[in-house]
Formats: C-alpha cells, sequence, structure tokens
C-alpha cells in the first residue's frame, strides 16, 4: 500500500551573514574569497619566482650573494632609511599569507559542510562505493594539504636561513653561502626541501591553472594555453629550487667551490673591502 | 537480441531518516538495447514479483532533456558515458558479468528521500532568486525584435541547454554548485533580454548557491559529468559578474 511521507525542504546549511560595507562585504561571499584567493596567489607566486631567481646568485658564489642580500636591504635607501622597504614587502607577504590561508580555511570548512559525512581530512570523500574522479587531478585534491605542509615549510625555512635558530646549522650572519651550504649539506635537510618543493609546484599547478578562472580570466582564443602555463610556471619554479638541495648534495656547491676566500663571513669580507 | 548477466550493488534507504546500505541483486537476461533505467525496471519486476519493495528511482521523459533522472553508477555521475544523462545510458555499454554498483548523489543539501531519489529542490531556490526576465504582457512580440548576435545566441544556447539533474554537484569533491548556477546565470546574462535584472540577478542566484553548496576549486570534474557537457567558461564569466555586480548593484542602491 502505497503511503505518503511529507518532508521538510532541504534547509540552507549557512545563513548569509549581515552585509558588511562594499569591499569587505565580497569577503564574505565564496567567490568573493576565491578572488582574493587568486590575488594573493599570484603575489605569492611573484615572491616565489623572485625569490628562485635572486638565490641564483648562490652559483656565482659567496661574495655575489651576499651582496645581493645586501642589495635588498638597500632598495629604496635614497627615499627611506635602509631595510625600511624590505620590511614593508614582509610585512605585504605576511598579509598576502593570512588572506590566501584564511580564505583557504574557510572555504574548506563551508566544502565540507556541503558534503555528507566527511571530515576536515577528507573533505572529498562523499560516496559509500567510492567515486571515479575523471578530471580532477591529485595536485587540484591536495590544495589543501600542499598548502599546509608548505606553509610548515616556510616557517621551518626562516627559523633555518633567516632566523638562524637551528642548532644543526652553523649560522653565520650575513654570510648566506655558507649558511646556504651548511643547512644542505645535511641529507634529512636536503630532502626536506625537495619534498616540500615538489608539494608547493604541485600547489602552484594546479592554482594557476585555477586563479584564471576564479577571476573569471576566460578568453577562447587563450583559454587552451592556461594549462601549459601553469605546467610551465610550476615546472621552472621547480627545476630552479630542487637544484639548491641537489647540487649541494651532489658536491658541486660547498665551501671549496667558491670565488672569494672560503670559509670567510661577511664581517670579514667587509673588513677585507673597507681595508682596500 | 544480445543479453547479459550483471550483478548489481544498489543503495537502498527506506526513508531520509533511515540507514541506508548497499544490497546485492542479479539482474539476468538483460537486453543491451535498454537503457540503464529500463534495466532498473527489469530488476524491480522481480522484485515486485516476489513481494519486495522496488527500488526507488527518478526518471521522466527518458530521452535526456527533463534532468530527472542521475544516479552514480560505478563512482561516476550518470555512468561511464561522456555527455549522456542515466536514461539514454544503454546495456551495450556494459560487459557480461559486470559488476556495477548504483549510489544516489550525495551532497548535505540533496536529502535521499527513498533509494536512489534524491531531493534536488535547492537547485530550484537558486533559480527562484533570479532567474527570470521582466517583459510585458500582451500580445507576442515580433520575431527578430531584438537583434542577437549569431555567437551570443549559441553562447546563451549552451548555457540553456543545462537539464537541472544535478550531475555537477554529484561529481563535485566540493559538492558545489557553480555549473549548474553558471549556466542558469550566464543563460540570461548573455542575451540583451537579460541586461536588466543582470547584475541583481548575478548577486542573488551566486548568494543563494553558496548558502546551500560548497566552494568551488575549478577541478573541472562537472563539465565531465555534465549530460549537456556545460563547459567551464560559464563558471568564470559568473565569477567575473558576481563581483561586478557587488559594484552595480552599490551603485543602484545609491551608495556610492
Ligand atoms: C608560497 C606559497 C603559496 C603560493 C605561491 C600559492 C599560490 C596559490 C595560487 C596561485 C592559488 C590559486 C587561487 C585560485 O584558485 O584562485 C592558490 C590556491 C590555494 N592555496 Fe595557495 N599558495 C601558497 C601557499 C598556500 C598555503 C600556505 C596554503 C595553506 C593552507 C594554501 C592553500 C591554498 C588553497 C586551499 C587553495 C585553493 C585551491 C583551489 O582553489 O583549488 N596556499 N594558491
Ligand atoms: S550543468 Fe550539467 S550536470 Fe549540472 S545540472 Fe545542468 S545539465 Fe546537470
Ligand atoms: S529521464 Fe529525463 S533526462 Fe533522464
Amino acid at each position: 500500500m502505497a503511503t505518503t511521507m511529507s518532508r521538510p525542504k532541504p534547509e540552507p546549511i549557512s545563513k548569509p551573514p549581515r552585509q558588511l560595507p562594499f569591499p569587505l562585504s565580497l569577503y564574505q561571499t565564496a567567490v568573493g574569497k576565491k578572488w582574493v584567493m587568486a590575488l594573493t596567489g599570484i603575489g605569492l607566486l611573484g615572491f616565489v619566482l623572485a625569490h628562485m631567481i635572486g638565490n641564483l646568485h648562490l652559483y656565482e658564489g659567496p661574495v655575489e650573494l651576499r651582496e645581493y642580500a645586501e642589495t635588498l636591504r638597500d632598495i629604496g635607501t635614497e627615499v627611506i632609511p635602509r631595510t625600511w622597504f624590505l620590511w614593508g614587502f614582509r610585512l605585504g607577504l605576511i598579509a598576502m599569507f593570512a588572506l590566501h590561508i584564511h580564505a583557504a580555511y574557510t572555504l574548506k570548512a563551508m566544502s565540507v559542510k556541503a558534503n555528507p559525512s566527511s571530515s576536515v581530512l577528507d573533505g572529498t570523500k562523499k560516496y559509500e562505493g567510492g567515486q571515479d574522479f575523471i578530471a580532477v587531478n591529485f595536485a587540484g585534491r591536495t590544495m589543501v594539504a600542499s598548502g599546509t605542509i608548505v606553509g610548515l615549510f616556510i616557517v621551518y625555512h626562516l627559523a633555518d636561513l633567516t632566523w638562524g635558530v637551528l642548532p644543526w646549522v652553523d649560522y653565520e650572519r650575513g654570510d648566506p653561502y655558507h649558511n646556504v651550504v651548511s643547512s644542505l649539506e645535511n641529507w634529512p635537510v636536503a630532502l626536506l626541501y625537495i619534498v616540500a618543493n615538489i608539494l608547493l609546484a604541485m600547489h602552484i599547478f594546479h592554482g594557476t591553472w585555477s586563479l584564471f578562472q576564479s577571476l573569471g580570466i576566460n578568453n577562447p582564443r587563450y583559454n587552451g594555453a592556461r594549462r601549459a602555463f601553469a605546467g610551465s610556471i610550476a615546472a621552472v619554479i621547480l627545476i630552479g629550487n630542487l637544484s639548491f638541495p641537489i647540487l649541494v648534495q651532489a658536491g658541486l656547491v660547498d665551501e671549496d667551490n667558491c670565488t672569494a676566500p672560503c670559509g670567510i663571513t661577511g664581517e670579514e669580507v667587509e673588513a677585507e673591502e673597507a681595508g682596500q | 537480441m544480445n543479453t547479459i548477466n550483471l550483478t548489481l550493488e544498489v543503495w537502498r534507504q527506506s526513508g531520509p531518516a533511515a540507514d541506508g546500505g548497499f544490497v546485492t541483486y542479479e539482474a539476468n537476461d538483460v537486453a543491451e538495447d535498454m537503457s540503464f533505467l529500463e534495466m532498473l525496471d527489469l530488476v524491480n519486476e522481480q522484485l515486485i514479483a516476489t513481494g519486495e519493495e522496488p527500488i526507488e528511482f527518478e526518471s521522466d521523459c527518458r530521452e535526456g532533456i527533463c534532468g530527472t533522472c542521475g544516479v552514480m553508477i560505478n563512482g561516476k555521475a550518470h555512468g561511464p558515458e561522456k555527455a549522456t544523462a542515466t536514461c539514454q545510458l544503454h546495456m551495450r555499454k556494459f560487459d557480461d558479468g559486470d559488476h556495477i554498483v548504483v549510489e544516489p548523489w550525495r551532497a548535505t543539501s540533496f536529502p535521499i528521500i527513498k533509494d536512489l531519489a534524491v531531493d534536488r529542490s535547492p537547485l530550484d531556490d537558486i533559480v527562484t532568486a533570479g532567474g527570470f526576465i521582466g517583459v510585458n504582457t500582451g500580445s507576442a512580440p515580433d520575431a527578430n525584435l531584438i537583434p542577437v548576435p549569431k555567437e551570443t545566441a549559441d553562447a546563451a544556447f549552451d548555457a540553456a541547454a543545462c537539464i537541472g539533474c544535478g550531475a555537477c554537484v554529484a561529481a563535485c569533491p566540493n559538492s558545489a554548485a557553480q555549473l549548474f548556477t553558471s549556466a542558469k546565470i550566464q543563460h540570461l546574462n548573455l542575451l540583451p533580454q537579460g541586461q536588466a535584472e543582470r547584475w541583481k540577478r548575478t548577486e542573488a542566484m551566486v548568494e543563494t548557491m553558496e548558502q546551500f553548496f560548497g566552494s568551488c576549486t575549478n577541478h573541472g570534474e562537472c563539465t565531465e559529468a555534465c549530460p549537456k557537457e556545460i563547459p567551464l567558461d560559464f563558471i568564470a564569466y559568473t565569477n567575473r559578474d558576481y563581483v561586478k555586480s557587488k559594484i552595480k548593484n552599490r551603485k543602484l542602491a545609491g551608495q556610492s
């Protein structure tokens, strides 16, 4: 016998928040947050690319690498005191990271809520019988994981070569060449750098394609090139960044392979230069 | 006529709040010319004959144009055939002895009604929020009174092809409804007739969508599952229109 069932209509899973004034109201919505993710992603991408290219000074030798590092501190000294530009730049980076990460986690939370029986870790699991993906690639599915690991790696990297607080690295302020070699000589450290940079490249591979969609940059003429562009950027950054740990491990970059007297510290170079 | 024998694992759930689980059925002597739904009909006839409750699933037109049907078949929305709704999927695409897992669409906002039938009414809420245009009533306007460039007409038609089946939500790892919503928004936003409400429509439909569904991460799984192959481009257009709508609607409201 047929029975009539009455069911309630599906309720919204989230109520719209009270609207904030205009530019802020964008950040209250998922589409607006994706714009923020894309824009901060472009900023971070620019930084990662410039950082990689700048680090290629390593292959010129200790003096050149040190000079490059000093140059960064000197930018803008015509107008503002020394290192102010660098600090402004760092604050900008921190803000971009904060927004990028906050948007990432809140959007992820929204998607987890939209999926039945999913946890934050496997927010993509929906089907008891499993799902057979057609388009979703590994890079796309692991964005939160790769992003989180890259974020933690960045903290390690700062502790390693910026703050110089790791006991297994013979850190000498002002001598980046020596520090890089002394850090990457340990094979577990080199391995960590390699793994983290592979994850970063994966993140960039999906991110660089994704940002075009998020920002609505879509032109039938160039759409085909977007994946290739994302792949190239990820590959260039990957090759550059992997070369450092690999070449140090291979012994091609070491304390003896320098154009200046080896083992000298930044202060000694400065003293030498001043004495001439 | 060629026939095949299959083993089905079908999700059975007696009601919205009940616990569900897979039940295994043998489907024998399935004609290869049957559609997937006709195969389920066959199984149901056997179930009814033995006094069991038939498998609940939805369908209407059975010719791929209404958007009523749709189940996960072996982990793929609408099954393994590209650009094909479940009702248009033929059993000749399967081999004798195949093991087929059949599961309902899953998303928090698609609660299961019974077995393979889910409530997709949140998609209607999205359309209600802005999927319309204003026209004068009265006598029908002359044809071609409003010229529409061919490219525009084609693009709008591509978007209008969406049958509202919900496969995009089902396939999306985030349960986002971006493809459906974008198709419904762009179908009208692209045309001259849709301009008057363009910015209100975009804002209202996107924000209704976000109350029910997840956040798009541009995986592209939706387009692959879509029986009408709605392209991802409409999602990009909608993301662009949405931010514009926030700026424009603010101006319309006299806040600038
Ligand atoms: C140097 C570091 C990073 C770079 C260069 C970067 C770059 C990008 C880019 C370009 C996007 C695309 C934005 C879009 O889809 O519109 C993106 C998305 C994303 N990022 Fe990052 N990101 C970095 C660090 C992080 C960190 C630390 C997290 C931590 C959780 C993270 C999590 C995410 C997530 C979850 C997405 C969204 C993925 C998607 O839409 O599919 N990222 N990132
Ligand atoms: S966009 Fe495609 S998959 Fe989504 S509801 Fe429309 S027809 Fe179905
Ligand atoms: S029953 Fe109408 S589209 Fe399948």
